[in-house]
C-alpha cells in the first residue's frame, strides 16, 4: 500500500517540479525516489497486510514482482532524460505518465479484488495509449497510438466482461472469497465463460498469439522508448498479473484449460520466432522476440502451483536484457529515421562497450550460459518436465534454437560489418543504464536462487 | 591446492591480458605457462594419490554444486589442454595479430572454458562450460578468420547453431536427469537405475551433443568451412581442443549414465564412426585446400577415436584417450604447417605450392614428420593409441578393425600425396625462407612430445586405466 502511495506521489510531484521551473530536477528526482521506493516495498517483504477491506493485497508475490517493476521503471527514467531532449512538450509529463503507469503496474499485482485488478490494468494502458501517441507529429506514431487504443479497449472490454460474469456467478468480486467458493460448491458455468473471457484479454496484453496482431506495428511505430516500456515493463506486468489472476482464483485446474495454454504458449513461441527471422527492423525484431518470450513465460501456467519463482525470474532475466537491449538501440538509433539492422554496423569497432552490452543481452535472451536468461530457460524446462509435458519441451527447445538465428543476426551487424558513419558522443546514462542491467542479469545469473526462491 | 586453481589462473589471465594492451601476446603466453605449470604440479600430487579434486554447493535450490574430478582421465585432458594452449599462443607470434589483447583474450577464456568442461563433475557446470566455450571460438573465428566476410559469417553461425542446438538436447535430457536424481552430480546420476526407454532418449539426447560437437557424420557439416574460414589459432583450438571436449564427453557422461543403450546400440554408433573414418579419408583426398584437407583428415581421426569409445572395451577407450591427445598434438602442428607455408606464400591452395624442398630443408623434415606421425608411422604417439583402437575394435567384430584400419592406408595415401605435391617437386620460383627459431621451435615441441609419448606412453597409460575402468564398471553391472 505504501509502495502505491509513494508511487503516486511521485508522479504528482513531477507535474509539481515543472510548475516550479525545476525541470532539471526532475529526472535525478525521480530516480532517487523511485529507489526510496524500492526501499519501502522491501521492507514489506515477508509480511502479509491487506486494506481497504481487501482491496490491496501485498504478500511476497507482490511484493518481489512490484520490487521488479520499479527497478525496471527507474532505468526508463533514466533514459528519458536524453530520449525527451528535442521534445517540445515537457518532460514532466512523460516522466509522470511512466509514474503513473508503474502505479497501475503495482495495483496489478498487488489486488486483491477485481475491481482493482481493472482499475489497474485501465491505468496502465492508458498511460500507454498516451505513451504510444507521444509524438504528435510523427505519423507513424500517431497509427501505433490509434491502433493500440483501439485493440486495447477492446481487450478491456472483454477483461470487463468477463470480470461481470464471475460476478455474477458468484456474487463478489473479493478473490479471496471467489478461491473458496470455487472449492466448495458446484460451478455455475457462467464462472468459466468469466474466466474464458478474462483469459483472452490477458493474453491480448501480453501479446501471445493468436492475439499478438496489434504487437509488431505498435512496437515498430511508437517512439523507442515507449517501445522498451512495453516490451519489458508492461509484458511482465501483464504475465504477472495473469498468472496471480488464476492462482488467486483457483480458476486454471482443468486439463482442458491446460491444453489451450499449451497450444497458445507453442504457438506464441514459434510464429514469434519465424517472423522475428524475417524483420530487419530491429524493434520489430524485438517485439516478436517478445512475443516468442510470451509463449516460454505462458508455460509457468502449466505448473501453476509452484512456478511464480520461476516467472519472477524468468521476467527479471527477460525484462533486464530488454533494457540493456534497448539501451544500445536508444543511443544507435538516436537521431535516425528508422532502427533498421545496418544502422549497428560497426558498432564493435566504434563502441566496444554499447556493442558488448548489447551482445551480452541477446545472448541472455537466447539463453546462452552464465547470463541469466539461460538459467531462466533452464528452470522452466525442468519444471515442465516435472509436470510431465515433455512435448512443451521440446517445443521450446527447438525454438531456442530457432531464436538464435535473428539474435545473432544483430551481433552479427556489430561485429562483422563496418560503420559508415562516424560516432557521436554517448551521453553517461546509456552505459550506466546498460552496464548495470547487464550487470545484475549476470549476477542473478551466477545466483539463481537468490530471486527463485524470493517467493516460496 | 586442487584443480580449481587452472581454473582461476586461467580466468585472471583473460581478464589481465585483455587490459595489458601491445604486450597482450606475452602476457596471456605467461599466464598459459603458468597454467601449464600447475596442471604439472597437479600431477606430482596426483601421482602421489593425494585428492586434487573440489566439491563445494553453487546454489541450493535448484542443487548445484561446484564440484570438479580430480581423476587421471580429467587431469591428461586438462594437460592436453594446458600444454596446447602456450603453443598454440606461442604459434601466433611470428605473425600480425590486429587488436591482440582481445584475441588473445579471448584465447585463454576459451582455455577456461574447455579446463572447466573436463573437469566438471557436476553436470550443471558442466553444461555452463561447454557453452561458454562456443562464445570465444565464435567470435575468434568472425572477427579474425580469413576469406570472404560473408562466407565466414555464414559458415561460423551455421556452426554456431548447430553446436547449440545439439547442446539444448544435452539440456533436455540433464533437466530430465535432475527430477530423477535431485541434483547433477557424475556420481548419483550414473548411480540411477533408469529403465531402458529412459536410457534410451537420454542417449540420443547426449548423442545429439557430441555427434555435432565431434563431429560424427552426417554431422559434421559444418567443420570444414570452419576450419578453413577460422585463423590458424582458432582452428588448432577446434581440432586441438575442442573435439575433444564431445569425445571426453562420451566416456565422462554418456556411456556411464546411459550404459544400457550405450551397450544395445554399440553396434550402430561403432558403425558411425568408422563411416566416418572411411569417409573423411575419401574426401581428403579430393580437397584442394590444405587447410580442409587437414580439416577431413581430423574428421577421420575422431570417427576411429568415437568408435573406440563406444566398444565399451577397456583397450577401446585406453587408445580413444591416447588418440585424443596424441591426434590434439599431431594436428596442432600440421595446422602450423600449413600456416608457416600461408605465411611466405599467401596461399592455402595445394596447387599454388610445391618445390619448397629444395629451399627449406629444414621445415621439409620437421613437416615430414608429422606428417608420417599423423599417419600413425610406429614408434609416435598415433601409433600406439591407433593400435589400440583397433585392438579394442577386434574384440567387437574382426571387420570393424578392418574397416578402421583403413584410415592408416587412406591416410597415407592422401597426407604423402599432399606432402609430394606441397613440398617435393621442381624448385618453385617463389622464394621460401626456411623457419624461423619461433616456428621451430613450436614444430620441435610438438614433436618432441609425440615420439616421446610414442616410445613410451606408460605415464600416461597409468594415469588414464583406473578412471577408465571405474567408467566400464558401469557398464559391467548389467
Amino acid at each position: 500500500m505504501n509502495t502505491l502511495l509513494a508511487i503516486t506521489g511521485i508522479g504528482v510531484l513531477c507535474l509539481l517540479f515543472e510548475i516550479a521551473n525545476l525541470r532539471k530536477a526532475i529526472v535525478p528526482f525521480t530516480v532517487v525516489a523511485l529507489l526510496g521506493t524500492l526501499g519501502i516495498t522491501l521492507s514489506d517483504y515477508g509480511t502479509v497486510h491487506s486494506h481497504y477491506n481487501n482491496m490491496i493485497v501485498t504478500n511476497n508475490f507482490s511484493v518481489s514482482f512490484s520490487a521488479l517493476f520499479i527497478v525496471l521503471t527507474i532505468f526508463l527514467v533514466a533514459l528519458s532524460g536524453d530520449f525527451y531532449r528535442k521534445t517540445e512538450a515537457k518532460i514532466s509529463d512523460f516522466v509522470s505518465i511512466k509514474i503513473f503507469l508503474l502505479a497501475g503496474a503495482v495495483a496489478m499485482v498487488s489486488f486483491g479484488n477485481l475491481s482493482m485488478f481493472f482499475l489497474g490494468i485501465e491505468v496502465l494502458s492508458i498511460s500507454l495509449y498516451i505513451l504510444a501517441a507521444s509524438q504528435r507529429l510523427n505519423i507513424r506514431s500517431n497509427e501505433a497510438g490509434m491502433k493500440y487504443f483501439l485493440m486495447g479497449s477492446f481487450a478491456s472490454g472483454i477483461i470487463l466482461f468477463g470480470i461481470c460474469l464471475i460476478y455474477g456467478a458468484m456474487g463478489t468480486f473479493d478473490i479471496q472469497e471467489i478461491s473458496e467458493l470455487t472449492g466448495s460448491a458446484e460451478l455455475p458455468e457462467w464462472f468459466f465463460i468469466g474466466i474464458v473471457l478474462l483469459t483472452i484479454g490477458m493474453l491480448f496484453k501480453i501479446a501471445a498469439v493468436p492475439f499478438h496482431f496489434w504487437a509488431p506495428d505498435v512496437y515498430e511505430g511508437s517512439p523507442t522508448l515507449t517501445t522498451a516500456v512495453m516490451s519489458t515493463l508492461t509484458k511482465v506486468v501483464a504475465m504477472a498479473a495473469f498468472y496471480k489472476l488464476l492462482t488467486g482464483m483457483n480458476a486454471n485446474i482443468s486439463y482442458e484449460y491446460e491444453m489451450v495454454i499449451m497450444v497458445v504458449s507453442i504457438a506464441s513461441m514459434t510464429v514469434g520466432n519465424i517472423m522475428a527471422l524475417r524483420q530487419t527492423n530491429a524493434k520489430r525484431m524485438l517485439a516478436f522476440s517478445g512475443i516468442s518470450h510470451a509463449g516460454f513465460m505462458l508455460m509457468t501456467l502449466l505448473n501453476i502451483t509452484s512456478s511464480a519463482g520461476t516467472l519472477l525470474y524468468y521476467a527479471s532475466a527477460y525484462a533486464l536484457a530488454g533494457i540493456a537491449a534497448f539501451a544500445v538501440i536508444l543511443y544507435v538509433c538516436r537521431d535516425k529515421e528508422n532502427e533498421d539492422i545496418y544502422n549497428f554496423n560497426g558498432l564493435g569497432k566504434t563502441r566496444p562497450v554499447l556493442a558488448a552490452v548489447l551482445t551480452a543481452a541477446l545472448l541472455s535472451m537466447a539463453g546462452i550460459p552464465i547470463f541469466a536468461g539461460f538459467f531462466a530457460k533452464f528452470a522452466l524446462f525442468s519444471q515442465t518436465i516435472k509436470a510431465g509435458y515433455l512435448v512443451m519441451v521440446i517445443a521450446a527447445v527447438i525454438n531456442s534454437i530457432i531464436s538464435v538465428g535473428y539474435y545473432f543476426k544483430l551481433i552479427l551487424a556489430m561485429y562483422t560489418k563496418d560503420s559508415t558513419e562516424e560516432a557521436t558522443k554517448v551521453p553517461v546514462v546509456f552505459y550506466a543504464v546498460g552496464v548495470l542491467s547487464i550487470l545484475i542479469n549476470i549476477a542473478i545469473g551466477l545466483y539463481p536462487s537468490f530471486v527463485i526462491n524470493l517467493i516460496k | 591446492m586442487d584443480v580449481s586453481i587452472i581454473l582461476i589462473l586461467l580466468l585472471a589471465g583473460t581478464l589481465v591480458t585483455l587490459f595489458s594492451g601491445k604486450a597482450a601476446g606475452k602476457v596471456a603466453l605467461a599466464f598459459g605457462l603458468l597454467a601449464l605449470g600447475a596442471s604439472v604440479a597437479l600431477l606430482t600430487k596426483f601421482n602421489a594419490h593425494q585428492n586434487i579434486g573440489c566439491l563445494g554447493v553453487w546454489m541450493e535450490n535448484p542443487q548445484i554444486y561446484f564440484a570438479l574430478n580430480g581423476d587421471g582421465l580429467s587431469l591428461a585432458m586438462v594437460l592436453l589442454t594446458t600444454s596446447l594452449l602456450p603453443i598454440i599462443m606461442y604459434s601466433t607470434f611470428g605473425s600480425e595479430v590486429k587488436n591482440p589483447s582481445s584475441f588473445y583474450a579471448l584465447i585463454l577464456f576459451m582455455g577456461f572454458a574447455m579446463v572447466g568442461t573436463f573437469l566438471a563433475a557436476d553436470g550443471f557446470l558442466y553444461y555452463i562450460f561447454w557453452e561458454l566455450a562456443l562464445i570465444p571460438i565464435y567470435f575468434i573465428a568472425l572477427n579474425w578468420g580469413n576469406g570472404d566476410a560473408k562466407e565466414r559469417q555464414k559458415a561460423v553461425v551455421k556452426f554456431f547453431i548447430y553446436t547449440f542446438a545439439g547442446s539444448l538436447f544435452m539440456l533436455a535430457s540433464f533437466a530430465y536427469l535432475y527430477t530423477k536424481a535431485g541434483n547433477f552430480l557424475i556420481g548419483n546420476l550414473s548411480a540411477l537405475s533408469l529403465s531402458a526407454d529412459e536410457q534410451f532418449w537420454i542417449f540420443l539426447g547426449f548423442f545429439a551433443a557430441y555427434a555435432i560437437k565431434i563431429p560424427l557424420i552426417p554431422f559434421h557439416t559444418w567443420q570444414a568451412a570452419v576450419y578453413q574460414k577460422a585463423p590458424t589459432a582458432g582452428t588448432m583450438l577446434l581440432s586441438g581442443i575442442m573435439l575433444k571436449m564431445g569425445l571426453y564427453s562420451v566416456l565422462r557422461w554418456q556411456l556411464p549414465i546411459a550404459p544400457y543403450a550405450a551397450k544395445t546400440f554399440m553396434t550402430i554408433f561403432i558403425v558411425f564412426g568408422i563411416a566416418g573414418t572411411i569417409y573423411g579419408s575419401i574426401v581428403a583426398l579430393r580437397q584442394k585446400d590444405l587447410k580442409k584437407l587437414l580439416a577431413y583428415s581430423s574428421l577421420a581421426h575422431v570417427g576411429l577415436i568415437a568408435a573406440g569409445a563406444y566398444t565399451l572395451t577397456v583397450d577401446g577407450l585406453r587408445g580413444a584417450v591416447l588418440q585424443m591427445i596424441s591426434h590434439g598434438f599431431v594436428i596442432v602442428g600440421l595446422f602450423f604447417a600449413a600456416e608457416v607455408i600461408f605465411r611466405r606464400y599467401q596461399t592455402r591452395e595445394i596447387s599454388e605450392m610445391g618445390g619448397i624442398r629444395v629451399q627449406a630443408p629444414k621445415f621439409t623434415s620437421m613437416f615430414m614428420i608429422l606428417v608420417l606421425a599423423s599417419v600413425a608411422l610406429p614408434s609416435t604417439f598415433n601409433f600406439v593409441g591407433e593400435f589400440t583402437v583397433l585392438y579394442g575394435l577386434s574384440s567387437i567384430n574382426i571387420w570393424f578393425p578392418i574397416l578402421g584400419g583403413l584410415t592408416i592406408i587412406l591416410g597415407a595415401y592422401y597426407m604423402l600425396k599432399m606432402f609430394q605435391n606441397v613440398m617435393l617437386g621442381e624448385a618453385n620460383p617463389k622464394p621460401f625462407a626456411d623457419i624461423t627459431f619461433q616456428e621451430g621451435l613450436t614444430m620441435g615441441v610438438i614433436i618432441a612430445v609425440l615420439f616421446f609419448f610414442g616410445l613410451y606412453p606408460k605415464p600416461i597409460v597409468d594415469m588414464i586405466t583406473p578412471s577408465i575402468e571405474q567408467i566400464l564398471s558401469y557398464t559391467h553391472k548389467l
